[in-house]
């Protein structure tokens, strides 16, 4: 019995999630097996050299360069084989192709699992993250994303196995046809160390960027914002944190002019340290920071910005 | 022109701050306000404006459940669906589940493309939409925040971490929508007055011999630990000498 972990790559680079769900997958102390659908040769190594990866299989057919739910999840069917787990790092990527792969294979999926237990066991959050439930499959395999920033990166340094696997006709119903990525001097919003966000009370796109892109640029932070921004214009859609956005879980969170619904919350909890600016008071916001500041952002983010001259 | 059909989940409204049972066995939801998912009513608005666009010829709603989900598929009816169709399970139904019922019900109405909401937001699962489509063999855009239709084919934009991604499909498709995919019309007294002589039917979910047995058993549920309550401070500098001598963060 091993374990198969789906990995998400951008063609050259993996996907820094993938060393958590590595960490993830071994619970179950048997050999990982780490799949990629596409991909250069350098992701191939960089797969390998994770530690506790036992073999890295390689899917690579010019239709997997831009790898569609549809071919992945049939890929999956074809190689599952004794698998007893299948498991990827929850995120974009993992939640278009596993339920597909699942209904395929007749099993039920467990989506962003915080804690894997013995006997096919998890606990997950429902409802934005307000109530955890603990939930046992009774399915005999396992399909099930997990929720990174709960684990650790795996170190590197290993040398697994590589070894190469033919792909599944295309599926040719669906086409790819462009992807647009947000090309920023910032570091990734997911990974980032630390994380500057901000709330509707910023009031426009400009003074959003005016305001905060200071404070992110000194901070090497990436730019976060709620919905409420994103909706009213004032940040890009890649840019939301929360329930239906990016979770993020950096050294140093900053909210300005962020009230802190449930939604918002859920995508930052688990923040390490949690910095809050909003004039407020009853702000729940407050509740989930660790350090409160009561004050107009527009004064006291410039302020913060020349302090840390 | 296309036949569109829309899942339609009901949920805890949105705005409930939702608690678990003294005894951790589940999550009380007895005496809650309880409305139409919200990706849903992105659903259903997309669908009518596809209608509206001279591409759709009729919509469907349906809905799983008891006999409760006529609420959410009145509004549905409200917004501007012509009919709709209740599902009842006495059972409680998983995602695998209402994906084969739904598989069922689409070889039944036989429709074009079908569109569901991204996810439904008590469970936060996010799967159904996919797994109807790997169950048909259709085409699959989950969380679109844009659809074109033309000549038998849709072009949709896909929200993915980090930017977007565009596709092409061939019909009869699955669709997920996403909260950016449009804004929900508000539902006047008229119509849903008018809503109320529009047919909602009820079929029963034994009726179309599918195993819809929950796979994944609830254990326990309980509220997770709040973060430490923090403090206020009181000045720019009072906050960046904690973060740097409590915290030892380098600023």
């Amino acid at each position: 019995m091993s374990i198969l972990l789906l990995a998400e790559h951008n063609g050259h680079q993996l996907s820094p999630a993938v060393y958590k769900a590595v960490t993830a997958a071994q619970f179950w102390n048997t050999p990982v097996h780490v799949l990629l659908a596409g991909g250069s040769s350098e992701v191939v190594q960089q797969a390998a050299s994770i530690q506790g990866v036992a073999r890295v299989i390689h899917a690579n057919s010019s239709h997997l360069a831009h790898p569609l739910a549809e071919d992945v999840a049939k890929l999956l069917t074809t190689i599952v084989g004794d698998y007893k787990v299948i498991i990827a790092a929850h995120g974009s990527f993992s939640r278009n192709i596993l339920p597909r792969a699942a209904a395929l294979l007749d099993v039920a999926m467990i989506s962003d699992v915080l804690e894997i237990k013995p006997d096919n066991t998890y606990v997950r959050s429902i409802y934005a993250g307000n109530i955890h439930t603990t939930i046992k499959s009774n399915d005999a395999l396992q399909i099930l994303t997990v929720h990174s920033s709960n684990f650790a990166a795996a170190s590197t340094g290993a040398n697994a196995e590589i070894t190469s696997v033919e792909a599944p006709a295309r599926f040719g119903k669906t086409r790819w046809v462009s992807e647009h990525h947000a090309h920023s001097e910032r570091p990734a919003l997911s990974s980032a160390k630390v994380v500057v966000s901000g709330g509707r009370s910023l009031g426009s796109a400009e003074k959003f960027e005016g305001v905060l892109a200071p404070l992110a640029n000194k901070l090497g932070a990436a730019l976060g914002a709620t919905r409420a921004a994103v909706d009213a214009g004032y940040a890009a859609n890649e840019m939301q944190v929360g329930q239906t956005g990016v979770v993020v879980a950096p050294e140093l969170y900053i909210a300005v002019g962020i009230s802190g619904a449930v939604q918002h919350t859920y995508g930052m909890k688990d923040s390490k340290v949690v910095v809050a600016i909003n004039q407020d008071p009853e702000a729940p916001i407050f509740q989930v920071a660790d350090y409160g500041l009561v004050a107009d952002l527009f004064d006291v983010v410039p302020e913060l910005v020349s302090s840390l001259n | 022109m296309m036949k569109i059909l829309v899942a339609v989940k009901r949920v805890v409204d949105y705005n409930v701050k939702v608690r678990v049972k003294a005894d951790g066995s589940d999550v009380d939801i007895d005496n809650v306000k309880m409305s139409v998912n919200p990706f849903d009513e992105n659903a259903i608005e997309e669908a009518l404006r596809l209608k509206e666009q001279g591409k759709a010829k009729e919509i469907v709603a349906v809905s799983f459940g008891s006999a409760a989900n006529q609420d959410v598929l009145r509004h549905a009816l409200a917004m501007g669906a012509d009919r709709a169709i209740l599902v009842e399970s006495p059972a409680t139904l998983q995602q695998l589940g209402v994906a084969k019922l739904l598989k069922a019900l689409v070889a039944r109405e036989q429709p074009d493309l079908v569109i569901l909401g991204k996810q439904a937001i008590d469970d936060d699962a996010g799967q159904t939409g996919q797994m109807l489509a790997a169950l048909l063999d259709y085409p699959q855009a989950t969380f679109i925040s844009e659809i074109k239709v033309e000549d038998g084919e849709i072009s949709v934009t896909r929200e993915v971490d980090g930017g977007t991604e565009s596709l092409a499909l061939s019909l009869p498709a699955v669709v997920t929508a996403d909260l950016r995919l449009n804004e929900p019309r508000f539902v006047k007294l008229p119509n849903l007055m008018m809503a109320r002589k529009k047919p909602i039917e009820n079929i029963s979910a034994d009726s179309f011999g599918v195993d819809t047995t929950p796979r994944l058993q609830l254990l326990s549920a309980s509220e997770p630990p709040a973060r430490k309550a923090g403090i206020k401070v009181s000045s720019v500098q009072e906050l960046l000498s904690k973060l740097r001598a409590v915290e030892g963060i380098a600023l």
